[in-house]
């Protein structure tokens, strides 16, 4: 399948890249890892007139823990990501869902942040970012905003980034003491998007009663999920069956699935219950709390 | 636009339209027919190179985005007339019937054992889960990775 014809551009400064969206604004698009752009323009679903290649600009491919905030820069490809020592030991629940995101050759291109700003509700990231509590870097012609994660899906791949700007970070807090996480992923074969899935991310105080806690869920509405009313639920609690249970039927009302190829709305409703409980579990035994 | 890259070792050049796939690239214009188009929509694998040392699947990369880069496809594993240990492997295993997905199989094993030289039949199978074989069942591709596992570590490279 051969893509519409575009003008290429390779700018090797972010401000170049800025300049040129600004420029062509909607007729543009960025490539990052372009797992997601070249199949849609494959298929003609995207007609980008101009293509921003943005992989010829040095200094954005860093995962880094600083002053409390891991941050990841928007050419991280996700098999970076897979590979960190770091995330594998601070952010279980990121590494959980490194390993699940497509397929591990598409993973070697495949960006965290582009995963992000395609916004397609079956993606992975934008859920784990939800439990988490991430906040995003949009970088434009007036600088770098900051937009929290919650305000970022503003609607089937469509997001609160303008025109002229670039996602050039998402930082994620630092987890306090006694944290973990756990992403679980159902799907029919690797490389397929997510029946269902799951992303949890709990903190327990020395007792370990529940301090907070975040649920995102994957492919079960038009926009990535974040489970309030779980969440709610379960602060000051101690994380015991009824508990993790109870949370897995809250957080299954609050999706918001259709019937597909991939299965029957209700069944998808019953995936977020089990997904949760036995995210939860998972993330409880991490913190060390179980 | 003009772009000059490597490929197996070899410097090549070309003037292509933005929009060509890498694959068409190799297969059309350089004529290395080694590399496969199988489902042209990212999901088989069977058009795996290495692009700077990483499996990608080269339907879904654009060949000017290989400008000045590093690639090796499947015709690079053969040294001197012998073939390489992952070759070899695919051979005394028999890991392939149809032979569609085996130059993908082979550029991610090969990448893989790379990285993970003494690697478990899980790592294998994760490894190799983005490149899809609908004849084997995938058991004699575990052997044949796990043959050129054993050879590389005797030296046989």
């Amino acid at each position: 399948m051969i893509p519409s014809a575009f003008e290429y551009h390779a700018p090797t400064s972010l401000a170049d890249a800025v300049a040129l969206l600004a420029q062509h604004g909607d007729d543009a698009k960025i490539l990052s890892g372009g797992q997601s752009l070249i199949p849609l323009m494959k298929l003609r679903l995207a007609t980008p007139r101009h293509v921003v290649d943005i992989n010829r600009i040095a200094g954005l491919d860093y995962i880094r823990e600083e002053d409390g905030v891991l941050r990841i820069g928007a050419l991280a490809r996700e098999a970076d990501l897979e590979a960190s020592a770091l995330v594998r030991a601070r952010y279980p629940l990121l590494h959980d869902a490194s390993r699940v995101v497509a397929d591990p050759l598409v993973r070697n291109l495949a960006t965290v942040c582009g995963n992000l700003a395609h916004a397609d509700p079956a993606n992975d990231h934008p859920a784990a970012m939800l439990a988490l509590g991430a906040e995003v870097v949009a970088t434009g012609p007036r600088g770098e905003r900051r937009v929290a994660i919650t305000s970022f899906f503003t609607g089937p791949f469509a997001t609160a980034l303008r025109a002229d700007e670039v996602l050039t970070e998402v930082r994620v807090p630092a987890p306090p003491p006694r944290s973990g996480g756990a992403y679980l992923k159902f799907e029919r074969k690797v490389g397929d998007f997510a029946i269902a899935a799951v992303a949890v991310q709990v903190a327990l105080d020395p007792a370990a009663i529940c301090t907070d806690a975040g649920i995102g869920l994957t492919n079960v509405g038009t926009v990535p999920i974040k489970a309030r009313k779980a969440e709610a639920f379960l602060r000051g609690k101690a994380l015991d069956d009824a508990t993790v249970r109870r949370a897995g039927e809250l957080a299954a009302e609050e999706a918001d699935p259709a019937d597909d190829v991939r299965g029957p709305a209700a069944y998808k409703r019953d995936l977020v219950r089990v997904l949760t409980a036995r995210a939860l579990r998972l993330a409880a035994e991490r913190a060390g709390g179980r | 636009m003009r772009i000059q890259l490597t490929v197996n070792g070899e410097r090549h050049e070309a003037d292509v339209e933005p929009r060509l796939l890498l694959v068409h690239l190799l297969r059309d214009v350089f004529r290395l027919t080694g590399t496969h188009i199988g489902c042209d929509t990212t999901h088989c694998g069977a058009c795996t190179v290495l692009l700077e040392d990483r499996p990608v699947k080269s339907c879904t990369v654009f060949a000017v985005q290989a400008d000045g880069k590093r690639l090796m496809t499947v015709e690079g594993l053969e040294q001197d007339g012998r073939l390489h240990p992952i070759q070899e492997g695919f051979v005394q295993e028999h890991g392939l019937q149809c032979g569609y997905c085996t130059p993908g199989m082979m550029m991610t094993s090969y990448a893989f054992l790379k990285r993970v030289p003494m690697p478990s039949e899980d790592d294998i199978r994760h490894a190799i889960s983005g490149n899809l074989c609908r004849c084997t069942g995938y058991v004699n591709i575990v052997k044949a990775v796990q043959h050129a596992a054993a050879r590389l570590q005797e030296g046989g490279a």
